[in-house]
């Protein structure tokens, strides 16, 4: 357990800063998952068949497309792009973009395709006359999809999102290989160093288990919660 | 970009061979992961609840990383006759997917199990056919035909995860795609021709899985 001691003599201390690492950047790429799923749920329920297309074609790709190789394209692409803008404005310098964002984003992206499908599905899954009550009750728009529709859908989500929050969780794994130091990079880190690569990728993978067997426990909470009254 | 094609098309057949190989492996550890599950004894039980707990539950990176790079430590394994696939890439690679799907399959075809209505089973019994008849003829054909729609997600899942082999230097569609946006700096080029070669994939995968469904219909 040497191997695992806090401070300068052992890996904990650095463990313990990767697993928040892995927390924030997988909280992170959720976020901008559901941002992303709002916009193109939208685009998927709506009557206009070229927003119904661009919709579908974001889900299809980055559905059908290996992470690893969104994660390339956002770790080799992403600061060109910046770049690109920054030119435009007059920049001509180089730009370098953050390992987090750089992470965040193309599993957010990913992320936001699941999440996609569960919005649009459990919107669908509310029954009509919700809405065409709302109108009739003279509520607009804005107001009764704040204040009667999402809450409702989100109960019916909150199991899917759970599944969504686990893929996203452990697809954050794969942004080791642009360099962030969450979880499996810092194991990668000391595997090397120690030449111990079974302990602390297998240690990696209890970390993992742990994150995963808490954020289940804190969805079945919620879940609970959400379902009261029914 | 199309100087490049060729490479590509040819690491597209290594994904491939990848992914059925880990799909047909994986097939048997499901269906006997699933069938310890449908067990009354609880050490049974218990092995298969925490096998696919565990493996569902940690990323596959994890798993192909702790085969790869963490298995050649254990001295007896390198002493073993194992070694001789446990040093290759490639082998380590089939069996880190195949137990990966396996996990995910194994919930597949147990639900599947399940839903097999009682009165087919006892129908079975009542006209005296043995437990392997009952096994083999019955109820493996009716939960095949009830897994196909979550199995063909899984399907595709592992084509995805097949991506992974890249990070233990073997070169895939993923790997050779990484290869060429480094030395050619163009990723959206390459992202674009080596992500229609998967959607190509994942098309065929969900068109078969379709067909496949149509064909065994029973209702």
């Amino acid at each position: 357990m040497g191997l695992l001691a806090y401070g300068d003599t052992g890996w904990g201390d650095e463990l313990f800063f990767a697993t928040l690492m892995t927390i924030a950047v997988a909280a992170t790429a959720i976020f901008i998952g559901f941002f992303l799923a709002a916009i193109f749920a939208t685009f998927k329920l709506s009557k206009n068949r070229l927003l119904n297309l661009i919709g579908s074609f974001y889900t299809t790709v980055f559905r059908g497309v290996p992470e690893l190789l969104v994660i390339y394209l956002f770790f080799f692409g992403g600061s060109g792009a910046v770049m690109y803008v920054a030119k435009i404005f007059g920049y001509n310098g180089y730009i370098e973009v953050n390992a987090f964002l750089t992470g965040a984003f193309s599993i957010g992206i990913i992320s936001g395709a699941y999440s996609t499908e569960v919005f649009r599905g459990a919107i669908q899954s509310i029954h009509k006359g919700q809405f065409e009550a709302s109108e009739v009750l003279g509520f607009k728009k804005k107001i009764y999809y704040y204040k009667i529709i999402i809450p409702q859908m989100l109960r019916l989500a909150l199991p899917n999102i759970s599944n969504v929050w686990q893929i996203t969780l452990k697809d954050t794994s794969l942004i080791s290989v642009t360099g962030l130091v969450e979880i499996m990079r810092q194991s990668y880190i000391a595997a090397g160093s120690t030449r111990d690569p079974l302990f602390f990728y297998s240690f990696a993978a209890v970390l993992y288990l742990f994150l995963t067997f808490l954020s289940m426990k804190l969805f079945n909470k919620l879940e609970k919660q959400y379902s009261r009254g029914y | 970009m199309l100087e490049h094609l060729p490479r590509l098309l040819k690491a597209t057949k290594l994904t491939i061979q990848l992914t059925l190989l880990s799909l047909f492996f994986g097939i048997f550890v499901g269906v006997f992961f699933a069938i310890l599950r449908t067990s009354k004894n609880k050490i049974l039980y218990y092995t298969s609840y925490y096998y696919s707990y565990i493996l569902r539950g940690t990323p596959l990176l994890v798993q192909i990383f702790i085969i790869y790079f963490g298995l050649g430590q254990v001295e007896w394994i390198r002493e073993s006759f194992l070694w001789i696939f446990l040093k290759e890439p490639y082998s380590c690679a089939i069996l880190a997917f195949t137990l990966n799907t396996g996990a995910y399959s194994s919930e597949i075809f147990r639900s599947a199990f399940e839903t097999i209505n009682r009165g087919i089973v006892e129908a079975a019994e009542g006209l005296g056919i043995n437990k392997m008849h009952t096994f083999l003829k019955i109820k493996l054909p009716i939960a095949i035909r009830q897994s196909l729609p979550a199995y063909g997600n899984e399907m595709i899942l592992m084509l995805k995860g097949t991506s992974l082999a890249s990070t233990v230097t073997l070169l895939d569609l993923t790997g050779v795609a990484k290869h060429i946006i480094s030395t050619t700096f163009r990723p959206v080029e390459v992202f674009i021709v080596a992500g229609s070669i998967y959607l190509l994939m994942t098309f065929i995968i969900h068109n078969f899985i379709k067909f496949l469904e149509k064909r065994y219909n029973y209702n």
